[in-house]
């Protein structure tokens, strides 16, 4: 798989962008039914990670996404970091097995699974893998990048009506129900912001 | 903060709070005084409420114990960082690591005290995770 740099130092902007733009969201989100720091926390992130941008755009593309992945366990702090940087990081990993062999949904899959692993979570259980396996089925059916956006802040708004089964929100049992997972919503985000970036920058 | 006798079991003690871990730590250590090795992670990397799986793998290797580390946990975050940090150290250490399903501060002090007396990791773990319900 070719590194570009470009890309890499574009979708990070675009991450870093667009977290920032929504970091008093998120942690109003987060406020409802965390502990309120999920936006300052994913800003941290996506800063440490931009600060390495040049660094980073330089290595292969598996070990950048890695590389990514690994900054943000050791800066976003919270439950967040590790299933992030464990979805980057299998992914980094699961790339380099596979030398851009295999279809890029299939990879996603390996490494959603993982957090779910890591998070001991399942779908419905309000988190941000009731974003991230959407996306990867609206990716495995070849949807456009519009279409895929779409159904990343669908299922974001969906994690409304879930009771929390994990994290800090699941405290609360049946008052977690009617306000939307920050986590889900960061990666709504998240996604959309990298459709955007490739709809613009490489193809529709 | 690697004192205590290498032959014990350590202990590492962790929290969204560092006054919480630390006030932990250093209750542990009047109890049994300084035949354990023992240390603590709290807070985030810029020291505000969180936590941190660098510090937490630091910790991990200050109380390093060839017999194992038992890690005290409170929050969901912390377990799943310090998870993280056991991978990071890599194996065959992280084999020897163990997160324990107990309360943080009664944990932390009766696995302590067992691990004073000589005891192996699973004896340890086992005995703080009698105090779940």
């Amino acid at each position: 798989m070719q590194a570009e740099p470009v890309l890499v130092l574009g979708l990070i902007e675009a991450c870093r962008a667009v977290i920032t733009a929504n970091t008093d969201h998120l942690c109003a989100l987060d406020c409802a039914i965390g502990d309120g720091d999920h936006g300052s926390n994913m800003r941290r992130g996506c800063e440490a990670v931009s600060a390495q941008g040049a660094a980073l755009s330089n290595l292969p593309l598996p070990d950048a996404v890695e590389k990514i992945g690994m900054t943000l366990v050791m800066n976003v702090g919270g439950a967040a970091g590790p299933l992030y940087g464990t979805l980057l990081m299998e992914i980094g990993r699961e790339l380099r097995a596979r030398d851009g062999t295999e279809e890029f949904p299939i990879v996603l899959k390996k490494a959603i699974d993982a957090v779910a692993r890591r998070g001991r979570s399942h779908a419905g259980d309000k988190t941000l893998l009731d974003v991230l396996y959407p996306v990867q089925d609206a990716l495995a059916q070849s949807s456009t990048l519009i279409d895929v956006a779409r159904r990343a802040e669908l299922s974001a708004n969906l994690t409304a009506a879930m009771k929390a089964m994990r994290g800090r929100a699941s405290y609360l049992g049946d008052r977690s129900i009617g306000h939307v997972d920050p986590g889900a919503s960061s990666c709504a985000l998240l996604t959309t912001a990298i459709c955007h970036y490739f709809g613009e920058n490489h193809r529709g | 903060m690697t004192t205590g006798n290498a032959a014990n079991v350590g202990i590492v003690i962790v929290s969204h709070s560092p006054l919480v871990a630390r006030g932990i730590a250093d209750m542990v250590r009047q109890m049994v005084g300084d035949c354990v090795p023992l240390a603590w992670s709290g807070g985030n990397v810029r020291g505000e409420l969180g936590t941190d799986a660098g510090g937490i793998l630091r910790a991990i290797e200050a109380a390093w114990s060839d017999a194992g580390v038992a890690v005290f946990v409170d929050l969901g975050g912390a377990e799943t960082n310090s998870e993280m940090a056991i991978e990071m150290l890599g194996a065959p250490r992280s084999a020897l690591v163990a997160i324990c399903n107990a309360p943080l501060v009664e944990g932390a002090v009766i696995a302590a005290a067992e691990a004073s007396g000589g005891a192996s990791l699973a004896k340890v773990v086992a005995t703080a995770e009698e105090l779940s319900p």
